[in-house]
């Protein structure tokens, strides 16, 4: 198994963070994993974006422009990033602020209201925690338990009382997520 | 062994110096290798190992300090990326000259003058083949991976002191800024240890110990130079490191690709024995001083040609072409100036050199 992914949205919006949750996730379940950040004027412009490798086998290339995965946060990533899904691919996409939505019909599309989501449970720091249940829900390859210890161990201690929060967010995205037929 | 960590390759330079028993780090901060003392000044070395930790007033603060304190016999190490890398340059020449160990960690980014602050491998001519006057080499390492990046700076410290020469571990922006699990070795103390040719004063009637650079007459430099130049050939003797990946049975191919363009290449492997039925071998070099020049030459003997990938406009491939010679076919891709090349523009590349395509 190997999963490769992109994430990618606003500075600001956990982009990073969740990438870095998913690669302890990863090792929890005794995988190899590689996290590259875009760190130059794509950051300093504004968007982020990072590549998260997952693998059970030794990783190649850290650096990629095809994925299996792309999640997708804002306008400006979608115009990059819909296309770069391999076919058959998946992509997940929070449809807030997005006026142009994906088109393809040979990858499988979702959608989590991550934005509104968070507002709902006056908790918008929740956000990327919602984004990051709809994934695991739909990819299923990390174990629920892997990518809670992933998180306990990516929040320096002083954060640990967030724990819960985090954790509902979880689970809310586990729950709406859904498939979008194009 | 311990532990599995995830961090970025910066980091594990700074976790790695204050395992290793690093005395003292001196730098100036730059993108992207600015979480190198970031790192440090966090984890308090001072506490930890009684390290001293010390932000250069510039580039060029940090390396005559290096100078200084490797002068005393110390554990010394700085790091830096390109533009700050080139304002060392004299005192590395003057390091280099007075043989005093040392590590010099550059995590290269596009260039040339201040460039960008994306990846790149384009100081492979400076850290080879001698970026300040004189002759001299250092020996350069190369890593690949988050664990390498924690590995060279042990193995530095090893061949700095065992040939008293400066090492350059010469890395880049992806390799500096990716996140990747690492494996730390067990703590070294710090070494008590007087070297016999430090400078530390003269206590009682110790022999008088001098370093310096400096020989006005020719002839007396002339030896120190032979000198020299027999520690580089003994270098080249015993301090090839290199990795084969897929160059077991029949080749087609070969790519000779260091630091992330490896990485990229054993995907483009990948692409090519899928797309093509292609059989391409990667021999990466590990030391880029000294080249592993026989096992190149012994592996271009049975393929149709020979790709060097890096992150330039063709640097490396120079010493692959005084390696293998005339007979065989050796052509470069790589995408330079910050641009770091996918494995899908390698592969492009690779068909339209090789396959007309």
């Amino acid at each position: 198994m190997t999963e490769e992914l992109i994430i990618a949205g606003f500075g600001g919006q956990g982009v990073l963070s969740m990438g870095k949750i998913l690669a302890y996730s990863g090792i929890m379940q005794d995988q190899e994993v590689s996290w590259m950040p875009a760190y130059g004027p794509e950051m300093r412009g504004g968007t982020a974006n990072v590549t998260v490798i997952v693998s059970d086998q030794e990783i190649s290339s850290p650096v990629l422009n095809r994925f299996d995965t792309a999640i997708i946060l804002n306008q400006q990533s979608m115009d990059k990033f819909e296309s770069a899904v391999k076919p058959g691919g998946t992509l997940i996409y929070d449809n807030n602020g997005i006026l142009n939505h994906p088109t393809r019909k040979d990858i499988k599309i979702y959608c989590v209201e991550a934005t509104d989501e968070a507002n709902r449970m006056k908790s918008p720091r929740s956000f990327n925690m919602i984004v990051l249940g709809a994934y695991i829900k739909i990819k299923g390859f990390l174990k629920y338990e892997n990518v809670i210890s992933g998180l306990k161990k990516s929040l320096p201690e002083r954060h640990h009382h967030t724990i819960p929060e985090n954790e509902a967010g979880l689970k809310r995205g586990m729950d709406i997520v859904k498939e979008i037929s194009i | 062994m311990g532990e599995i960590k995830l961090m970025k390759g910066n980091e594990a330079i700074a976790e790695a110096a204050i395992r290793v028993g690093c005395d003292a780090y001196f730098g100036y901060p730059i993108t992207p290798q600015s979480e190198v003392m970031e790192y440090l000044a966090a984890e308090k070395p001072e506490e930890r190992t009684g390290m001293v930790l010390l932000q250069a007033e510039s580039e060029i603060g940090a390396i005559n300090m290096i100078f200084g304190a490797a002068s005393a016999g110390k554990k010394v190490m700085t790091s830096s990326s390109s533009p700050g890398i080139s304002l060392m340059q004299e005192c590395i020449s003057y390091i280099a000259g007075a043989e005093l160990p040392c590590v010099i960690v550059n995590v290269v980014r596009g260039g040339p003058g201040l460039g960008t602050i994306q990846p790149s491998q384009a100081d492979y001519f400076q850290s080879v083949k001698g970026g300040g006057h004189g002759d001299y080499r250092l020996l350069v390492l190369a890593p690949d991976s988050v664990q390498e990046m924690s590995d060279h700076v042990k193995l530095g410290f090893d061949l700095a002191f065992k040939y008293r020469n400066p090492v350059m571990i010469q890395s880049d922006g992806v390799i500096g800024q990716m996140m990747e699990k690492v494996e730390f070795f067990d703590p070294i103390p710090r070494s008590t240890e007087i070297q016999p040719w430090a400078t530390l004063g003269r206590k009682g009637m110790r022999k008088k110990n001098v370093i310096t650079s400096l020989d006005l007459d020719p002839y007396q430099n002339e030896m120190h130079n032979h000198f020299l130049q027999e520690k580089y050939r003994k270098m080249e003797m015993d301090e090839v490191r290199f990795e084969e990946y897929n160059c077991e049975g029949k080749l087609d191919y070969l790519i000779v690709a260091y630091g992330c363009s490896a990485r990229v290449s054993k995907k483009v492997i990948e692409y090519a024995k899928n797309e093509k039925g292609l059989n391409i071998g990667l021999l990466r070099p590990i030391t880029l001083f000294p080249f592993p020049k026989l096992q190149i030459e012994k592996l271009s003997k049975n393929v149709k040609a020979i790709l060097s990938v890096e992150m330039s406009a063709g640097q490396m491939i120079e010493d692959i072409k005084l390696t293998v010679g005339k007979g065989v076919r050796v052509e470069h891709y790589g995408r330079y100036g910050g641009v770091v090349h996918n494995p899908e523009d390698v592969w492009n590349g690779f068909k339209e050199i090789f396959l007309n395509e």
